[in-house]
């Protein structure tokens, strides 16, 4: 499916991250936006309260992210395309629906803009700290998908990617931008609408009666339906079987919480997307993502010159983690520089994946602005000796 | 073989039994509603029920209706979305005074504020029954509850006047005991346009009534019959509830004011046909 003509703003522009993150959520067919506002992520929803009227979408601002996270969720089982946008404490407050958008398989977009925590922090300032409450801030045992894009037009072409995801595997999926790339200006070219692929959302074939609400295809994802044509179906949060109706034991825990994650899981293949740079000599890999990504190729020349060769690598979808990728570098690479707005996360990720079988070391920051490449360059020799 | 219920081809038969209590007043305000749903001769592939978390937050599992069953106190932001989304549906909260008025309070006065198209039924049982019987925003001063064994001392909500405050269309309270007015009120409600609510004090005689003297069913229904009061022109102003007062029922309010989405489409219709761009 192509995207509709209606939402493309086709052409080249100089826009802002939060900007072209609206209009790749636009393209992506997104017509339902609730959200509460936040430093620094008001950008998207000023911008979509303003474009919504001209391409039929609905903007509504809530009185807390605790309702705009659930308002989305309201709008899917309506059949409409839907995100909610926050940053740092409203990230916070959404967590309990990001459960139950896993445990009810509502696919929907959460857009966290990076601010440095926690709690109130450093609103006007970037952070990369919010990594492991996306892959684990609801209670319970899930999996998400979670991409971090490192330009304005990456969050133009990853939003798309992230609504593309969330309809494929029926999951929330959280798109990490942060303040840096919300705020700076670039160069975003937006294509026509016939070079936008959509996934459609997948509603069943099956007619009511026939059709089982949690009753999974082949790849582990169930077909969907929506309100008001007829299939008289149940949503909860509750454990539930393939009916959809609760069932409070531990055998359905089993047959549906393993199923949850695995649909994920053992489709990471399909789901990875990753930048990478390494020669075959590499030494070092530099692993960083988001912003922070920008400033390492800086630090890789410095250390070139200094005759060390280093590769980089960047998941752009970081949840799923690529382990096995990580996994088959360590193989053949001395060490790992993990570069990340935070005191070690995703640094952790890399370690249990290496094992042993390679250095890893940590190029932290605490957040409110990017490393300086020297801090970068010091790792790499650090790892290097 | 005995005739079949005429309301079961409104429930989910395959989910019987229900997990209510016996003497339990949330069947009852299912049954009204259900008949209610006749008489409005609304189709039901159009209705959507939503229920947050609780012993009412159960309603949405059992009625053979698009239902979802959200989080705690979120059954109105969900509905909210759900509305917004597919303006076709009567989209119905039933929820319970706990999940409506105390975690889910903020997000009753916006949606009454906003007047958003919706249809409220929240069933007044005094307590937390779910998790086993603790005091909560409606529980009236003095009535015992597990987290208050000596007697509740704060003050309740007045849940009534807390929705005509924050800007609901229609109002009214009744007890299960009113089966007839509660239908009544309930047609009304579904079809009134913008935020409609409606209170059902309702018995919870396993944790509520076993503390408070009001042990079974029975004696609460007699309660009820007895100590509900009706009067011409009812103000929610005059409606607090205490242990043993009087319970003031009827309708209190019924005002025609735009509702969201008359604004939303109206002002988005507007923009759409100036020449501004966005």
């Amino acid at each position: 499916m192509k995207a509709d003509p209606a939402g493309v703003l086709t052409g080249t522009h100089f826009l802002r991250g939060n900007d072209a993150c609206c209009e790749g959520a636009i393209a992506a067919g997104c017509r339902f936006v609730a959200g509460y506002p936040i430093t620094p992520s008001t950008g998207i929803i000023e911008r979509i309260s303003k474009r919504f009227p001209y391409t039929k979408g609905e903007f509504i601002q809530m009185e807390d992210e605790l309702a705009s996270s659930i308002a989305i969720q309201g709008a899917v089982w309506g059949g409409a395309r839907a995100m909610t946008v926050t940053s740092g404490p409203g990230f916070s407050l959404m967590m309990e629906h990001i459960g139950l958008a896993v445990m009810s398989e509502t696919p929907c977009v959460f857009v966290n803009v990076q601010r440095g925590g926690p709690s109130t922090g450093l609103p006007t300032l970037p952070g990369q700290a919010d990594m492991m409450q996306a892959r684990w801030g609801s209670h319970g045992d899930y999996e998400v998908i979670a991409l971090c894009p490192d330009s304005p037009q990456e969050c133009f072409d990853l939003v798309i990617r992230a609504f593309n995801l969330a309809e494929k595997y029926r999951v929330p999926v959280m798109f990490m931008m942060d303040e840096c790339i919300a705020h700076m200006s670039e160069k975003v070219v937006i294509p026509e609408a016939g070079e936008i692929e959509i996934e459609p959302r997948r509603y069943t074939d099956l007619p009511p009666g026939e059709y089982q609400m949690y009753q999974p295809d082949d790849d582990l994802v169930c077909p969907m339906v929506k309100a008001g044509d007829g299939y008289r179906f149940h949503v909860t949060g509750l454990t539930h079987d393939q009916r959809g109706y609760p069932v409070i034991s531990p055998e359905c825990q089993e047959e549906l919480i393993p199923r949850l994650i695995d649909k994920i899981i053992k489709n990471e293949p399909d789901i990875r997307m990753i930048h990478q740079d390494i020669p075959e000599d590499a030494e070092i890999v530099v692993v960083s993502y988001g912003i922070t990504s920008r400033i390492v190729p800086m630090a890789i020349q410095m250390a070139s010159e200094k005759g060390i060769k280093v590769g980089s690598l960047r998941p752009v979808v970081v949840w799923p983690f690529p382990e096995q990728v990580i996994r088959e570098l360590a193989d053949r690479v001395k060490a790992f520089v993990v570069v990340e707005m935070n005191c070690g996360q995703i640094y952790y990720e890399v370690e249990r994946c290496v094992a042993g079988k390679a250095g890893v070391y940590l190029a932290p920051h605490a957040g409110g602005t990017v490393h300086k490449p020297e801090q970068i360059l010091n790792k790499i020799l650090e790892a290097a000796k | 073989m005995t005739e079949p219920n005429p309301i079961e081809s409104y429930l989910r038969m395959d989910r019987m039994p229900h997990i209510w209590c016996p003497g339990c007043g949330i069947g009852t305000s299912v049954n009204c509603f259900i008949r209610a749903l006749q008489e409005t001769r609304l189709p039901l592939d159009k209705v959507s029920i939503v229920s947050g978390i609780g012993c009412t937050g159960r309603v949405a599992g059992y009625l053979n209706l698009d239902s979802f069953h959200t989080t705690h106190g979120r059954a109105i932001p969900f509905a909210t979305g759900l509305k917004l989304a597919n303006q076709d549906l009567k989209v119905v909260v039933f929820s319970g005074d706990g999940d409506l008025v105390s975690i889910g309070g903020n997000h009753l006065i916006h949606a009454a504020q906003r007047n958003m198209d919706i249809t409220v039924f929240c069933v007044n049982n005094f307590n937390y029954a779910m998790t086993g019987g603790q005091y909560g925003p409606t529980t009236p001063i003095s009535a015992t509850a597990s987290t208050a064994p000596y007697g509740s001392f704060q003050m309740p909500f007045n849940v009534p006047k807390l929705a005509e405050s924050a800007g609901a269309v229609y109002v009214a309270r009744w007890t299960t005991y009113h089966v007839r007015q509660l239908k009544k009120s309930m047609v009304d409600a579904l079809n009134k346009k913008g935020f409609s609510f409606v209170e059902i004090i309702s018995p919870c005689p396993t944790l509520y009534g076993r503390k408070n003297k009001l042990r079974d069913g029975l004696t609460a229904m007699q309660w009820y019959k007895k100590h509900s009061v009706m009067k011409q022109h009812p103000s929610t102003a005059e409606i607090d509830l205490g242990l043993r007062t009087y319970i003031l029922v009827g309708k209190f309010v019924d005002i025609e004011r735009p509702t969201f989405l008359d604004g939303m489409n109206a002002r988005y219709e507007q923009v759409r046909n100036s020449n501004k761009r966005g």
